[in-house]
């Protein structure tokens, strides 16, 4: 039982690693394109929200028949968590740099910044601790997605919570969620303080 | 001479409405001219047109002889401080590295900058050791307008352009800054264009008043000719001292 119960939730913190990692390499490329593109920003928007509303479960069976993508396993779990997470970080990377002042764009750009320079140097850095918030959030939603991938032979906690259910056997059941809890609370606890640190002003 | 600004046949529309109409004017190296007008008279669009924040949708503006549409807006800018009301300093950078902004962006040595930021900060009335390390929220409104007023001197550009740089402070502190604004662009000779609402402001620190009513120019002369004015909008200003 420990054994396994170590060895499932490492599985799902990789799950977890992994769905954010690529979703906040995704989405917050997304969020700065979206910022830029206000017509990309209207479909884009419209994509994430519509997959934010499929019921997680659902999510991952309608992907087991997709070629390449699909069947059953971490890939197809790990495809479907990107898709969950990527809506908080691209829309937090966007509302992050929409909401830097725009005296202070004003100013760069008069100061003759090029568009590159007035990303890097003053509407990234002041976005990052929102940007950073979407990533928390996403990663906390995440660990609770995460628990459905079992269905679809992901692996991790819900393995136990699945097993659980089946054998009305609450140690199991317990073992799943006690360990997921945590997860979510330490990261959420370990981000915002990145967060906090990292804030500009 | 070339001017160092010259608006010819300028008229500025967005979609039908007409901010600017058939704006003409020369400005010569170190005068002052102050863009008087109410709000919404175009007087900021005027303004923007010269750094090519906005290219005139009709007609041509020259700075030092060069259309702003054949000009690189990136090059132009550098060579023109630009100073508003909200200030705008990067609230995540040092007081000195906002002021030394443009030398960096320009790539100037490290060492150059530095001083540069020292004599700039001292320049308008901060002691440098004092406010460097400082960030722009630990700032009062009017030591916020000085250092703006610094970042835009600091890689010396012939021309400023400024609006309505002291609307947001109080009157004691705005006089201070006013005659802090006409010491710099005597001895520097800056050629400023000064966009306010305020007559008073106007008359004190413009060597020409350009009054713009409507997106129209309606008056362009000096102080003294300006007050004797007895009608259209010039007159409706003074009659407001």
């Amino acid at each position: 039982m420990i054994d396994s119960l170590i060895e499932l939730t490492l599985e799902h913190i990789e799950l977890i690693l992994i769905a954010v990692a690529f979703a906040a390499a995704i989405g917050v490329p997304c969020g700065i394109l979206l910022h830029r593109n206000a017509a990309l920003r209207r479909w884009l928007l419209t994509f994430t929200n519509i997959v934010q509303t499929i019921p997680a479960l659902a999510l991952f069976g309608f992907l087991i028949p997709i070629p390449l993508i699909g069947g059953i396993g971490k890939k197809t779990a790990i495809i479907a968590l990107v898709l969950y997470a990527l809506l908080p970080i691209m829309r937090n990377t966007l509302v992050g740099l929409q909401q830097v002042d725009p005296a202070v764009r004003e100013s760069a750009i008069a100061m003759g910044m090029t568009s590159r320079q007035l990303l890097q140097l003053v509407e990234l850095p002041l976005a990052v601790s929102t940007i950073l918030a979407g990533i928390r959030v996403a990663t906390v939603t995440t660990v609770g997605t995460a628990t459905i991938a079992a269905a679809i032979g992901g692996g991790g906690l819900g393995v136990f919570i699945f097993r659980g259910i089946a054998s009305v056997d609450n140690t199991q059941l317990l073992a799943g969620a006690v360990p997921a809890a945590l997860i979510a609370l330490i990261a959420d606890g370990g981000l915002g303080w990145i967060e906090r640190r990292l804030s500009p002003a | 001479m070339t001017p160092a600004v010259s608006f010819s046949k300028v008229h500025f529309r967005i979609g039908e409405r007409s901010i600017l109409a058939d704006i003409s004017f020369d400005l010569w190296p170190g005068e002052t001219l102050v863009i008087l007008g109410r709000s919404g008279s175009g007087k900021t669009t005027a303004l923007k047109l010269i750094n090519a924040l906005l290219v005139p949708s009709q007609g041509e503006v020259l700075v030092n002889g060069e259309s702003t549409r054949r000009l690189d807006p990136i090059r132009l800018r550098r060579q023109i401080g630009y100073v508003i009301q909200d200030v705008g300093l990067f609230p995540h950078f040092t007081i000195a590295r906002n002021v030394g902004l443009v030398p960096e962006l320009e790539g100037w040595p490290l060492p150059r900058t530095t001083a540069r930021v020292h004599e700039l900060l001292d320049l308008v009335g901060l002691q440098h050791a004092d406010f460097e390390h400082r960030y722009p929220r630990q700032l009062s409104g009017g030591q916020k307008q000085r250092v703006g007023i610094a970042r835009a001197l600091a890689a010396d550009p012939p021309i400023l352009l400024l609006d309505e740089p002291f609307g947001a402070l109080d009157p004691v502190t705005r006089f201070e800054l006013q005659n802090q604004f006409l010491d710099l662009t005597r001895r520097l000779n800056k050629t400023a264009v000064f966009v306010t609402h305020d007559v008073q402001e106007a008359m004190r620190l413009a060597s020409r008043i350009a009054v713009l009513h409507h997106g129209r120019l309606e008056l362009l002369t000096t102080p003294a000719q300006f007050k004797m004015q007895e009608d259209g909008e010039a007159a409706k200003f003074i009659a407001t001292l």
